[in-house]
């Protein structure tokens, strides 16, 4: 049977601060910090924004592209590692403001920058079986690093929200298969009330992303029968623009395919928003007929990799909401004060 | 249905008086007034008392019984005590009861008083205190504050007629200068124009100077009917109207943001009580939590046309010896604000002005003067008018 | 604000979902049950609301509300929606644009929340729409 995305949605915030404003604060080189990164500038939530937030307005985008009745929705999964709760789901919230309430389940999901694809294979999954109608999956994050560590340069803002279906009049994206490879591997964590992660540095890279990513993208490939030159377009997560440009090197993807999904520079790493604002704005412009590879990593450790085919209604939905590049057109940037004001790393009395 | 009258009076000092407690204020404003009216305690059939939050205050409800138990009228007079409540309105509606009481013949020595303990508390809680009067769910939870809802009639009177920060400047500054010769006030400077427009912004477009402040105080007044006033004093001052008006609790429900229509109705009904128009009023205490509110009201209440209140203001004619003096007391702004007590403190001093006493305030030849109370951002308004002659 | 007063006014909040009494023909955000023109002979049935509107005032509160201080400076308006009523709002995005007749839309934001223990309310706020 057929399944896919029926419709898609993004959110980023308004605001960016550049990395050399946040170098300046550190007296770090920003040259050579852009370079090596290939991330310029990176989204910052307003004060009164925050995962559920950013989850709420990119499913309401999601279901006002596809113009379905909300009721349809069986099942509501986000996925992120900045919720704004320890207990009580972003999930029913995001349901209750675009009006899915009651008849349908909820839960939240984590697994770092991969917890919105595995929303994705759990929709995929119940909307498969029968057991749901259609299901919302959304990867949203208002991620935080540490102040004048690494990842503070990319630790960005920004959600992406996937209706799942499996009518076929109504999928604009089919998913053709999907493959997963997880291990307990940890490169990257944050404990319970802790407000930074932690990070094993150098390790997050061929022991982390790398295995995983490789692993994910060559098993699905091999399950298949399928080559990097079947792919118009390919998206890998994009902590950085670094590790998905090697990523697809080594996978044999060429440059050209990762270009339109590649936002990391101009917005940082979204966390559990990466790899499906890549396919959102790679949706944003494909068409018809295109295919795109796409491999989600999330620390922890695993990576989820689907195939995707554009049909012909991916033309009639996608204008009916704001493109990723619309989303990022008019960034308001702000300085390191402010910015420490609106990610709450002030603390007020 | 019965004349009724104003046979004493008396206000505390208004300020941040830390060594008062709201019994000790109320004690002190009851027993001046009756001491003043020349009657005892086994005299008086009912107190009213106004009071917006002594709960969120001091932490007190049932306020009718506490203020009649420290003056000492509950444990072998067992006199009848209320307490009122209509937010900023509460000492004025306090009024309006009382006076209901002795001109249904319910009652025929009957006191009215008014009382609010705001600095037990830090300003942010009494602020949010205040904000109470407002919608709660549909102003508070947004984000209002109090200064905020008034900042919003001040923008869109600006926009649409023009009123200039300066022309709101002008009321402090008048009200901060009749302060001065007012003994109980809390503010007794002067203060000039730039000093207001300098002063820290609250809410655009009102400074802090534009708003009158947080205070302690209270004030009472003994009613009698009007037929045996004589018997008590030499001056009763004579109740020609009471009116009051109610509007929309919301101030995005209102008609015309700009208008505080229960202040239209309310002096309209009290106009036709009286059977007197805006031009027979000799002076008129209003109701100026904010700067924008005395322009309001100036307009309000017909002593000016729809938008011109500022200019009005601007040009002296509210001014003591101007066309209509506005707040001779010195308002909200300069005396200060103790929410419940301000309605009896704005009839002790038209009480005070129509008996030729008011000093170097007195409006000469004053025969009737009105006294404005409105309740949170316009929901309650409640009109008097007094006159010297019977 | 109680867990309580604030869940039951969910869809409100979060939906703009409102009252319109069929009878006159009134809308209402707030919802109102009982029709402010015909009272016990109005006719009422929940209504949502577009979300689209214009200001028609507006301050800048800089001494912010009690479990606002983080927000402050913020600009609250009182917004006119198409339908009809008008509500009291902040406006999120760029204070700077804000003037009396601008055109705004409802964004889902965070209202505030009780305390680092306490609930977190959300709810609608608004934003220019040529943001």
């Amino acid at each position: 049977m057929t399944i896919g995305i029926v419709s898609y949605g993004a959110y980023v915030p308004r605001y960016r601060i550049k990395i050399e404003e946040i170098a300046r604060l550190w007296g770090d080189d920003a040259e050579a910090l852009k370079k090596g990164l290939m991330v310029y500038e990176k989204s910052v939530p307003d004060v009164d924004e925050d995962a559920a937030t950013i989850a709420v307005e990119a499913a309401r985008s999601a279901v006002i592209r596809s113009e379905i009745d909300p009721s349809r929705i069986g099942a509501v999964y986000t996925g992120s590692e900045s919720h704004p709760y320890a207990v009580k789901p972003t999930s029913t919230i995001v349901a209750q403001a675009i009006g899915a309430t009651p008849v349908m389940t909820a839960a939240d999901f984590e697994f770092a920058c991969k917890a919105g694809t595995a929303a994705v294979q759990a929709c995929m999954g119940l909307v498969s079986s029968g057991m749901i109608d259609l299901g919302l999956a959304i990867g949203a994050d208002v991620s935080q690093g540490a102040p004048s560590d690494a990842l503070e340069y990319t630790a960005a803002a920004g959600g992406v929200a996937c209706i799942i279906g499996n009518k076929e009049s109504e999928i604009a994206a089919i998913i053709e298969d999907t493959y997963s490879f997880t291990t307990d591997t940890p490169d990257f964590w944050r404990r319970e009330g802790m407000p930074y992660p932690e990070h094993g540095g150098r390790f997050t890279g061929d022991p982390g992303y790398f295995r995983h990513v490789t692993n994910g993208a060559r098993g699905l490939m091999e399950k298949m029968g399928t080559k990097p030159e079947d792919y118009d377009y390919a998206v890998f997560h994009q902590p950085n623009g670094k590790f998905p440009t090697r990523a697809a090197k080594m996978l044999g993807f060429s440059r050209a395919q990762i270009e339109p999904g590649l936002v990391v520079p101009k917005i940082g790493n979204t966390y559990s928003g990466s790899c499906l604002m890549g396919i959102a704005a790679t949706l944003d412009q494909a068409k018809p007929g295109d295919r795109i590879f796409a491999t989600a990593f999330g620390s922890g450790a695993g990576s989820d990799a689907f195939s995707i085919r554009v049909t012909d209604k991916i033309e009639e939905i996608r204008n009916r909401a704001p493109t990723v590049a619309e989303l990022i057109k008019d960034p308001v940037y702000i300085d390191y004060a402010r910015y420490a004001k609106h990610k709450g790393k002030i603390r007020l009395a | 249905m019965r004349d009724v009258a104003i046979i004493g009076v008396k206000n505390t000092k208004f300020g941040e008086l830390w060594e008062r407690s709201l019994r000790d204020i109320v004690v002190e404003a009851g027993i001046g007034a009756i001491e003043d009216a020349g009657v005892g305690g086994k005299d008086i059939n009912a107190l009213y008392v106004g009071n917006m939050s002594g709960g969120r205050f001091v932490e007190q409800e049932h306020i009718g019984a506490l203020i009649a138990d420290y003056s000492g009228l509950s444990r072998n007079l067992h006199v009848p005590a209320t307490r009122v409540e209509a937010a900023c309105a509460s000492g004025g509606l306090a009024l309006r009861q009382a006076i209901m009481t002795v001109a249904s013949g319910y009652g025929d020595i009957v006191v009215a008083a008014g009382a609010e303990k705001m600095t037990d508390v830090g300003s942010e809680e009494a602020s949010s205190a205040l904000a109470a009067a407002a919608d709660r769910e549909w102003e508070g939870m947004a984000g209002a504050t109090f200064p905020g809802l008034y900042s919003m009639i001040a923008k869109l009177h600006m926009h649409r007629y023009g009123t200039t920060s300066e022309q709101l400047a002008e009321a402090a500054v008048k009200n901060h200068r009749n302060g001065c010769l007012n003994p109980i006030a809390q503010y007794r400077n002067e203060i000039t124009v730039d000093q207001v427009l300098n002063s820290i912004m609250v809410a655009d477009p009102l400074h802090i100077f534009d708003c009158s402040p947080i205070t302690d105080g209270a004030a009472a007044l003994v009613l009698a009917p009007a037929e045996v006033a004589h018997e008590y004093t030499d001056t009763p001052i004579y109740i020609k109207a009471t009116a009051q008006a109610s509007d929309t609790i919301a101030l995005h429900d209102r008609r015309d943001i700009t208008t505080l229509d229960a202040s239209v109705m309310a002096a309209k009904r009290a106009y036709e009580m009286a059977k007197l128009g805006p031009g027979d009023i000799d002076l008129v205490e209003v109701h100026d939590c904010f700067t924008i509110a005395e322009i309001c009201a100036v307009e309000d209440l017909g002593f000016a046309e729809k938008g011109k209140g500022g200019i009005v203001t601007a040009e002296g004619e509210t001014a003591i010896g101007g066309r209509i003096p506005v707040n001779p007391s010195g308002g909200l702004k300069a005396c200060g604000h103790p929410v419940g007590a301000t309605g009896i403190k704005q009839t002790v001093e038209i009480v005070t002005q129509l008996r030729g006493e008011a000093g170097k305030r007195q409006v000469e030849g004053a025969e009737y003067g009105m006294a404005h109370n409105v309740g949170g951002s316009g929901a309650t308004a409640v009109v008097h008018i007094f006159s010297r002659e019977r | 604000m109680s867990v309580p007063r604030f869940w039951r006014n969910l869809d409100s909040r979060y939906n703009l979902e409102g009252t319109h009494c069929t009878e006159c023909g009134e809308y209402f955000y707030p919802p109102r049950k009982t029709c402010v023109n015909c009272r016990r002979l109005g006719q009422i049935e929940p209504f949502r609301f577009k979300g689209t509107g214009e200001i028609v005032t507006y301050t800048v509160i800089r001494t912010a509300a009690e479990g606002f201080e983080e927000q402050a400076p913020y600009a609250l308006a009182i917004i006119k929606l198409d339908e009809g009523p008008r509500l009291t709002a902040q406006v999120v995005g760029s204070p700077e644009k804000v003037h009396i007749g601008m055109r705004v839309k409802s964004v889902f934001r965070k209202l505030g929340e009780g305390g680092d223990r306490g609930m977190i309310y959300y709810g609608t706020k608004f934003i220019p729409v040529d943001a």
